[in-house]
């Protein structure tokens, strides 16, 4: 009966920089990702924080380059949707559709999605709703979007969202943005952005698509009404654990709890990235997780 | 592989949608898309697999912007799944492989 060493959940950054490391050890290795390899980067724009990259580097070029690396170091990658863990016995078990996969270790890296309000995804997802700037901006020349957060990502994708849209207003819950300074300043310097503080998102209309977005001061409880035809929603994230079903410990918004060698309550179980409980979510701090698990992985596998 | 997907543009598009005796999926995508870029292989294999019951289209919204307008289309990539000249299902966004054959099977 065949068993891998080494099990990895999730080609994200975090993924990817397991297998490359956990590969070049020479472990078994196996990484299962249930659609294309690179995760959220693949819908960031323009990525200039991550080191090494002086003039920035697109997510897709990236998340393309990490791939490069860890197969060429002899990662093997395997398409498929995991169902279900099961974690009772020494040896693991990963559950797809068709089959079980064995190992000795697994890390989990299945990252995380944006977090869905609920003002409207199910009838306009794809007409006027978008996660994704990079994807959609451009259907948006010369038009209207409203584009709601104040984060990081909110902040970034509302400024590239400028080079189509004519008007952009940016709402926030808070009377402050969370986003780092230097976005904050390139967002404020622009003529096409209006920020709507202290205000929600809490509904939108349309006959094909989306063409107004309904307003909520929640200072002064005033609602009101854009005229727009986008709506892009940048309110956070959720962890990608519908498949782990309690077999490890999270934190109350279900992020795994791990220790300093992202290690879970489960020996030989670690998780890594934007899935794990951590202050950061970052690419940079992703792929330092990857290689921490990979090598906890290793002595773990090693110890047995 | 990539000669299993047949290029349409704005002119053909209609073309192809009465003269097809075949099912048919229509791949929304751009240059400067990623995640366009990255289901780009997905659905190469998906195209080889299949290509002799369904057949298999991509438009590139930047030179053909009358088709996707025409298809309510304001995301990409959008994929779009025909059953006799008629739309049956829609998928935005980048799914796992398992998913776009369940689709594919649907309208075979």
């Amino acid at each position: 009966m065949s068993e891998y060493d080494l099990v990895i959940i999730g080609a994200g950054p975090a993924g990817l920089t397991a297998g490359l490391y956990a590969a070049r050890a020479r472990m078994n290795v196996l990484l299962i990702e249930k659609a294309v390899p690179g995760g959220q980067i693949l819908v960031t724009d323009w990525i200039e924080n991550y080191p090494g990259f002086p003039e920035g580097i697109s997510g897709f070029d990236l998340a393309e380059k990490i791939k490069e690396q860890a197969l060429a170091l002899g990662l093997t990658i395997e398409t498929a949707e995991v169902q279900g863990l099961d974690l009772s016995g020494k040896i693991k078990k990963v559950i797809l559709k068709n089959k079980h996969i064995k190992a000795k270790s697994l890390i989990i890296a299945s990252g995380a999605s944006p977090r869905k309000p609920g003002v409207g995804e199910d009838r306009f997802m794809g007409k006027g709703i978008s996660f994704c700037a990079t994807c959609d901006g451009p259907f948006f020349r010369d038009k209207v979007v409203v584009a709601v957060g104040g984060g990081d990502t909110a902040v970034q994708e509302s400024i590239f969202l400028t080079r189509f849209a004519k008007k952009v207003y940016l709402v926030h819950r808070r009377d402050e943005l969370r986003a780092t300074k230097i976005l904050q300043e390139r967002a404020f310097s622009n003529d096409k952005i209006e920020f709507l503080w202290d205000s929600v998102v809490t509904g939108m209309d349309g006959v094909y698509g989306v063409e107004k977005v309904n307003i909520k001061n929640l200072k002064t409880g005033k609602a009101s009404e854009i005229e727009a035809n986008g709506c892009f929603l940048w309110i956070g994230i959720l962890p990608n654990t519908e498949f782990i079903k309690g077999d490890v410990k999270t934190d109350e918004g279900g992020f795994i709890l791990v220790d300093n060698r992202m290690q879970t309550n489960v020996p030989g179980v670690f998780a890594v990235g934007d899935v794990r409980d951590t202050p950061l979510r970052q690419i940079a701090t992703a792929v330092g997780d990857g290689a921490v698990a990979a090598v906890s992985a290793e002595h773990y596998v090693e110890s047995l | 592989m990539a000669e299993n997907i047949i290029d349409l543009t704005d002119e053909d598009f209609d073309e192809l949608l009465k003269t097809s005796d075949k099912p048919i999926m229509v791949d929304f995508w751009a240059p400067w898309c990623g995640p366009c870029k990255a289901i780009g292989p997905t659905l190469e294999a998906l195209a080889s697999e299949f290509g002799d019951q369904v057949t298999f289209a991509k438009v590139n919204v930047d030179d053909n912007p009358i088709s996707p307008s025409k298809h309510n289309v304001q995301a990409i990539p959008t994929l779009i799944f025909l059953k006799d000249g008629a739309v049956v299902n829609q998928i935005t966004g980048m799914v796992a492989k398992e998913k776009l054959e369940e689709a594919i099977k649907s309208i075979l």
